[in-house]
């Protein structure tokens, strides 16, 4: 399989902090992998510069073969597709307008089938003309989702199987929604895209990805295979807190317990 | 397929932008055609409707009244219209533009500054070419104060810009606070000018604070055409990239934006816009809030439309703002700042008002 991203030694170092330092991760076209860490990791950052949005202080991100840092923005808009945390719309354009913005310059009429099909995968065709600061944060995220669908089969009708990038795409989803955009971005995945997500929900993230990347104060901690990842001992070392892990059908479930439930004396603060 | 079935039912598609903007602009336009020709008629010399057409020279029979007519219109009213029209477009957009740039629908060019930046470097040209050390550019002030004027707005519009964006995100409240502290400064600037002018430079000078369509001539109607144009030019390749600078500077970057080239090209355009219609007609404000805020109720915000709706609808209030101000004190003339702050400064209200509710939630 060919791979889609190639970071190497990827540092980005902000004034005196080093936010992440020798990160390296090559994704495949196809895979999905699922960021995982404590607050303050590094994930985000890592995330920015795997989208070409900050540029690395050390190291390099190469997009198809190709220095990151190369693309013009809507060279790279067509090869990779991200969807950030939190984004606040003042005006009030609708939802179906949000979406079709995922489609660069083509009009409705010619993207209208593609922005039909994400709204219809994100359970949105019923606000199509709602103005988008009106709907909950939860439905705002699922537009931003189906624009951010939309901007990525552009791209791959152009220039092949391209990259999804999600920063906590659940993180404001009641839990139907956060199973179908897990099941949205592997049906992309099956259809060749390489999708890598930020999760903080560890089972989520599991059930979401293959193969889990684990960062720790800037490091790369941890990068494999679920099961061989998610372990009693590694969630103690990296999240501070005790947990249970059960497998089930070969696919590790974690239920977290404080350090002081397990009888342990509680953590110094970080 | 589903989606194919999809396309069937609802094929061609029209989003409800498009819809608006097959009658909007020709509606826009007919009520401009409109109010300027009930702008001609009225005025210190009246010329009733039924005289028009001889005075604009479209019908033949002359009476002993048609030549006094067209002098009046065409060396006085009709200068000065179409210098409303086209101060009104370009005050109206830089507004939407401004707007559209700092994602907030408060920013105005007139409130933060921009205008007062623009106002002090024509005031500075002003006093500068009538002074010994300015005299060789003396013959220039015409084509000099709206190149200051411009010059003036793209400083301020470019400190604004630094000052309350950081790492992709605006504050408003550091935006409007630093909008507030640089009219202070740019008042200050121009409060000196004043202290040191002599007496015709400070009747020039007081003319920028109160703002005016009474300068208007032709040569002066004649700098406008340009600026109007090429910054409706600049309108309709900038529009799409407005429209994805809503999401955030990251988020239009992740789109396909060129951010930092859209900022560039939106500050160097509103200060065109801005500082030349400055230094024509002084500052007037609360244009560029009124008309794009009212436009986005009825048309929605997206640029492409926008922009073009807000030359028009500027125009049309700038017209009536200025007829009016022309007429409701005859013989004398109010300042046509009063008027535009007296509707504008409630709507603002207004929309702070509203922010505030969706704050609260």
């Amino acid at each position: 399989m060919t791979a889609v991203l190639e970071a190497r030694q990827l540092g980005k170092r902000a004034g005196r902090a080093t936010l992440l330092d020798g990160v390296g991760l090559t994704v495949a076209a196809g895979e999905v992998v699922a960021i995982i860490g404590p607050n303050g990791a590094g994930k985000s950052t890592l995330l920015r510069l795997l989208s070409g949005d900050l540029r690395p202080s050390a190291g390099e991100v190469r997009l198809k073969q190709r220095d990151i840092g190369s693309f013009a923005p809507r060279e790279l808009a067509a090869r990779r597709a991200m969807l950030s945390q939190h984004i606040n719309v003042t005006f009030p354009f609708t939802v179906e307008e949000i979406v079709l913005m995922g489609a660069g310059e083509r009009s409705l009429r010619e993207a209208g089938p593609l922005v039909d099909a994400a709204m219809d995968e994100v359970g949105l065709s019923h606000f199509r003309e709602r103005q988008l600061p009106t709907l909950s944060g939860g439905e705002q995220q699922r537009a931003h989702f189906a624009r951010v669908l939309v901007q990525l089969a552009c791209g791959e009708a152009e220039h092949g199987p391209g990259l999804l990038l999600l920063d906590e795409p659940t993180s404001s989803l009641d839990l139907r929604h956060q199973i179908d955009l897990v099941e949205a971005a592997r049906r992309r995945a099956a259809a060749g895209t390489a999708v890598i997500a930020i999760l903080h929900d560890l089972n989520l993230a599991i059930r979401f990805a293959d193969r889990l990347v684990v960062l720790a104060g800037g490091r790369l901690a941890a990068d494999g295979p679920r099961a061989d990842v998610v372990t009693r001992e590694r969630i103690r070392d990296i999240f501070e807190i005790d947990a249970v892990v059960h497998q089930v059908d070969g696919v590790p479930y974690v239920l977290p317990q404080s350090m002081r439930a397990a009888g342990q004396a509680e953590l110094p603060p970080r | 397929m589903s989606v194919a079935a999809g396309i069937e039912a609802r094929s061609p598609r029209h989003s409800a932008g498009q819809r608006a903007a097959s009658f909007a602009i020709p509606l826009l336009l007919v009520v401009l055609l409109v109010t300027a020709i009930a702008a001609l008629t009225v005025g210190a010399a009246g010329i009733p409707l039924s005289r028009l057409p001889a005075a604009l020279g479209l019908a033949g029979e002359s009476t002993s009244m048609t030549a006094r007519d067209q002098l009046v219109l065409w060396s006085i009213r009709i200068p000065r219209i179409a210098a409303a029209v086209m101060i009104g477009g370009l005050l109206a957009a830089a507004g939407a533009i401004m707007q559209g740039l700092f994602r907030n629908p408060l920013a105005d060019p007139a409130l933060v500054g921009v205008s007062s930046g623009g106002a002090l470097a024509a005031a500075s040209a002003i006093v500068f070419t009538d002074s010994r050390f300015g005299e060789a550019l003396r013959f220039l002030q015409t084509e000099l104060l709206p190149l200051a004027a411009f010059a003036g707005s793209l400083a301020t519009t470019t400190i604004l810009y630094g000052i309350s964006s950081r790492s992709g995100r605006t504050s408003i409240a550091i935006f409007l606070l630093a909008g507030v502290a640089i009219t202070a400064i740019a008042n200050a600037g121009i409060g000196l000018l004043v202290f040191i002018a002599d007496d015709r430079q400070l009747r020039d000078i007081t003319f920028w604070m109160l703002g005016s369509m009474s300068g208007a001539t032709w040569t002066k109607a004649a700098v406008l055409a340009p600026v109007l144009i090429a910054g409706l030019a600049g309108c309709a390749f900038i529009a799409r990239g407005l429209d994805l600078l809503v999401l955030g500077e990251a988020d239009a970057f992740h789109g396909g934006v060129d951010v930092e080239r859209l900022k560039r090209i939106s500050i160097v355009i509103v200060s065109a816009m801005t500082g030349v219609a400055v230094s024509i007609s002084g500052v007037i404000g609360f244009v560029g809030i009124v008309v794009p805020h009212l436009l986005r109720l009825v048309i929605g915000p997206a640029h492409r439309l926008l922009l073009p709706a807000s030359v028009l609808s500027g125009a049309i209030l700038m017209v009536g703002a200025d007829t009016l101000a022309r007429t409701i004190v005859a013989p004398a003339e109010m300042p046509i700042g009063i008027l535009t702050a007296a509707v504008g400064a409630p709507v603002f209200l207004f929309i702070l008002l509203r922010q505030r509710g969706l704050a609260a939630l």
